[in-house]
């Protein structure tokens, strides 16, 4: 047997986590305002 | 950040509300955010320094520095408890969470000054600015602080806020935005998997794969793309079957057709191990056209938010009436039946009747018509209708949605969700498209016959799949979205898609004088007589601050010392220059200080009166060498951005309410022929309405007389600086002043469309030659999965490019190198 079938099956565990992440991350909101966060980054903390 | 601050973020407050001076807290002009152009100066100071906590301070200190009879200015509905019931939301700890329109939103700075705000108003815990929706999620503390205040602190830095209306519609929205999002992000990662064990499959090819792993790769394939057909893909079949069911021709079946048959014929091809498998291109072509779905439904979701906020044209708070007694109520607790108070200069909160005393009325939102009417009792008057001379009480008939101003806000909902022609240019290749893809598909499959059945069904299959017209699918709704997304990006703000298509069809385009063509204020614009006065009398009015002193001022350098200037209330400026009296003026004064007027002169002011102009009279010693000319001048860009419309084909005509001789004057100066004055807002709609009936029409307008010609013209142009209403009807907002803007509004829509046009025309090309090759045998998955994301790609590489600047505004260009 080859190495590839050890591989494979993580890979695509792999892949399906990502995929499970990127679920949860539009569920819970974080992708809902996809413009303001880039204009976000320029305020300091400051003040 | 200062730096940043320092340009872009004078506060824009409400056109119609008095605020005080951002600066000192005086009232200024309506408006206006400052009282005086050296509060803003002192303010933009202060600001570049970073010492705005100057005005931090200042707020703690005095936190009632806000006169409390400004109409919207005390907020105090927004503490009312059915309001808070039905727009806030309890958070953790007692607090509470509401989400307000902040109009004027719009940029970094914007956003900072917005965020800022908890750490000056004590019990607010957190803003969060949404720049694209312009709205902002409030999160406060009840027992610290009351939302008035927090929403008076808006208000305060040129921010007033509204309460959005909580409405399913919005929720619904955001959680399919989310369903596309993930979507989105499966059919990427399913794309991705399979494209990977493609090209094993595809070296294989060339080298022989060992037999194990071809097979492993093969079902793995096959189990991903049935995934990605069922979870992503099925908004393609959804379509298909609902397409079927309405027997309408919809670019969803051929896809779903692709999508369905080759997944199918795939599994089985794997299963029986016979031939190709073409997971890898129906992957990405799921993944491509959702990427497609999602622009066009951001952009028709853009269209919808703006219209949103309009609904904060009629008052939250009204004056209710119970048992003869006025209370404050939210406008929400309002039904047909009660009875409201609606005081002077108050805008009108509801449908109904008068019971109680007369006023005039300004129903311009509703009308265009700006001209007040009298209204009595018994008399029917319509929310959102301004309330001009005194305190009326109103029976109500209807409230909100069920108003006339609401069910109008809801037509134009309607009317901006309905599709787009440009899509539906897409739709309108659908049928051709379709029928296309089943006489080829049979075609190919009677062709193959000969080389066996398994063979023609495989052939009949990759037809199928080379056929989806994902290219065609892509081409609009990018190219549309890039492009207004473009023009927001240099002020331009357009509500629909289909505008493009309208303003690339060679509209007549009608404007406005006042404002549009004009600058909408006085200077000079002729001299007659001896030019060398010109200075002096510059220096003379320097400092006066009537429009008229204030043209010649800025006609000239000033030259020359000038003494005991005396100021004649309506007649004009007196002053010794040299030892000799000057006098700038009207005949009167020059009659009054016993002033030879030559007949030249008399002659050349009577010209200039009966032009709409107005003349003024300059005298040396006793006889008068010069004469002034003043009038609304046009914008300096208006003659060549005129001779650019023509270019790319538009017509301009003038339609304005002025003097006729004036406005003809005007038009001539520059460059168009057809030209009417005279016309009132009715007129000004019949005019479009005529129009309408040749062709496309483009109207071009700012004030409220030109709300009703507006709506009516195949697109409505409202200018910078234009009345509220005005904005309302318009599909396409200029913001910035001048011609330029519109001008590049034309330019862009014909490249626009252009590109589009070449964009489909690719696209079905790529896929008429697919075809051809699998008529001939030569497709396999690897040409496939060449040509298809090819063709995806360049459509793409094209339609990226819409809406960007046009080519600098060279007349003497021809317009087909000028536009991209």
């Amino acid at each position: 047997m080859s190495v590839l079938f050890i591989v494979l099956p993580i890979a695509l565990v792999l892949a399906a986590a990502a995929v499970w992440g990127f679920v949860w991350m539009v569920r819970s909101g974080q992708c809902d305002d996809l413009d303001t966060p880039a204009s976000r980054v320029l305020i300091d903390d400051d003040a | 950040m200062a730096a940043i601050a320092t340009t872009s973020t004078m506060p824009k407050p409400e056109a119609t509300t008095r605020q005080p001076c951002e600066h000192c807290g005086l009232p200024s002009p309506v408006g206006e955010s400052f009282c005086c152009n050296g509060c803003a100066t002192a303010y933009e100071a202060i600001r570049a320094c970073g010492l705005d906590q100057y005005y931090a301070l200042k707020e703690r200190l005095d936190d009632d520095r806000l006169p409390a009879e400004s109409q919207s200015g005390t907020f105090a509905e927004l503490d009312d408890a059915t309001f808070l019931e039905r727009h806030a939301s309890p958070m953790p700890e007692g607090r509470m969470r509401v989400e307000v329109d902040v109009q004027g939103g719009h940029c970094a700075a914007c956003l900072w000054l917005l965020e800022r705000r908890p750490t000056v108003v004590d019990g607010l815990r957190s803003v969060e600015l949404d720049l694209a929706r312009r709205t902002a999620s409030v999160v406060w503390n009840p027992g610290e602080t009351k939302l008035s205040a927090v929403a008076r602190a808006f208000a305060r830095f040129g921010y007033p806020p509204h309460p959005v209306e909580p409405s399913a519609a919005r929720d619904a929205r955001r959680l399919e935005d989310r369903a596309y999002l993930i979507r989105i992000g499966v059919a990427a990662a399913c794309a991705g998997n399979v494209m990977l064990l493609a090209f094993a499959l595809y070296s294989g090819h060339f080298d022989a794969i060992a037999e194990p792993y071809r097979s492993a790769f093969r079902y793995l394939s096959a189990a991903i793309g049935l995934l990605a057909l069922l979870w992503p893909g099925r908004v393609f079949i959804n379509g298909a079957v609902a397409s079927l069911r309405t027997r309408t021709w919809h670019l969803d079946t051929p896809i779903a057709l692709a999508l369905v048959a080759g997944t199918i014929a795939g599994m089985i091809t794997v299963a029986l191990d016979t031939g190709e498998i073409y997971f890898d291109s129906i992957t990405m072509l799921i993944f491509l056209l959702l990427i497609g779905r999602w622009l066009q439904m951001r952009q028709q979701r853009r269209a919808t938010d703006a219209i949103e906020l309009l609904f904060s044209v009629t008052p939250r708070r009204v004056t209710l009436i119970e048992d003869g007694e006025p209370t404050e109520a939210a406008i929400d607790a309002v039904k047909a039946g009660d009875l409201v108070e609606v005081a002077p200069q108050q805008c009108v909160p509801v449908d109904g009747t008068i019971e109680e005393g007369s006023t005039h009325i300004d129903s311009a939102v509703l009308t265009g018509e700006s001209r007040p009417i009298g209204a009595a009792e018994g008399d029917a008057v319509a929310a959102g209708a301004l309330n001009l001379s005194s305190t009326i009480r109103i029976r109500v008939a209807a409230t909100g949605r069920e108003t006339r101003v609401g069910r109008l806000m809801a037509d134009i909902e309607r009317l901006s969700m309905s599709r787009t022609p440009v899509i539906g240019s897409a739709d309108k290749l659908a049928r051709p498209f379709v029928l296309g893809v089943i006489v080829l598909s049979a075609l190919c499959f009677l062709i193959r016959l000969p080389a066996g059945l398994n063979a023609a069904f495989e052939s009949t299959v990759a037809m199928l799949i080379v056929c989806c017209p994902c290219a065609v699918a892509l081409a609009t709704p990018l190219a549309t979205s890039m492009a207004i997304g473009r023009l927001a990006a240099r002020g331009t703000l357009i509500k629909g898609g289909d505008t493009f298509e309208t303003l690339a069809k060679h509209p007549t385009v009608v404007l406005d004088k006042t404002g549009t063509i004009t600058q909408g204020q006085f200077a000079l614009r002729d001299w007659i007589g001896d030019e060398s006065l010109k200075p002096i009398v510059a220096a003379m009015e320097r400092g006066v601050q009537h429009p008229i002193a204030r043209a010649l001022a800025d006609s000239s350098e000033t030259r020359g010392e000038v003494e005991s200037i005396e100021h004649h209330a309506g007649l004009g400026v007196t002053a010794i220059h040299g030892g000799i009296s000057v006098a700038a003026g009207s005949k009167g004064l020059m009659t009054s200080r016993g002033i030879d007027v030559p007949e030249w002169a008399a002659k050349s002011a009577a010209h200039a009166r009966s032009s709409g102009q107005t003349a003024i009279l300059v005298a040396k010693a006793d006889r008068v060498e010069a004469v002034a000319v003043l009038g609304d001048a046009p914008r300096e860009d208006a003659r060549a951005s005129i001779a650019e419309l023509r270019d790319v084909g538009w017509s301009p005509r003038v339609l304005s309410g002025d003097d006729p001789q004036t406005v003809s004057a005007i038009a001539d100066a520059v460059g168009i022929d057809l030209a009417e004055g005279g016309a009132l807002p009715e007129d000004k709609r019949d005019q479009i309405d005529r129009l309408n009936a040749q062709g496309p029409t483009v109207m071009v307008g700012d004030g409220v007389n030109d709300a009703a010609a507006l709506a009516s013209a195949t697109v409505g142009v409202a200018v910078s600086g234009g009345a509220e209403a005005s904005m309302t009807a318009a599909d396409v907002y200029l913001g910035r002043p001048g011609l330029a803007p519109l001008v590049d509004l034309a330019r862009t829509s014909r490249g626009t469309i252009s590109r589009i046009r070449l964009c489909l025309g690719l696209a079905v090309s790529y896929n008429l030659t697919a075809a051809t090759l699998t008529l001939l045998g030569l497709m396999s998955p690897i040409v496939a999965a060449i040509i298809m994301p090819a063709s995806s790609l360049t459509v793409l590489a094209i339609a990226l490019g819409a809406g960007k600047p046009a080519a600098r505004s060279d007349t003497h260009l021809p317009p087909k190198e000028a536009t991209p």
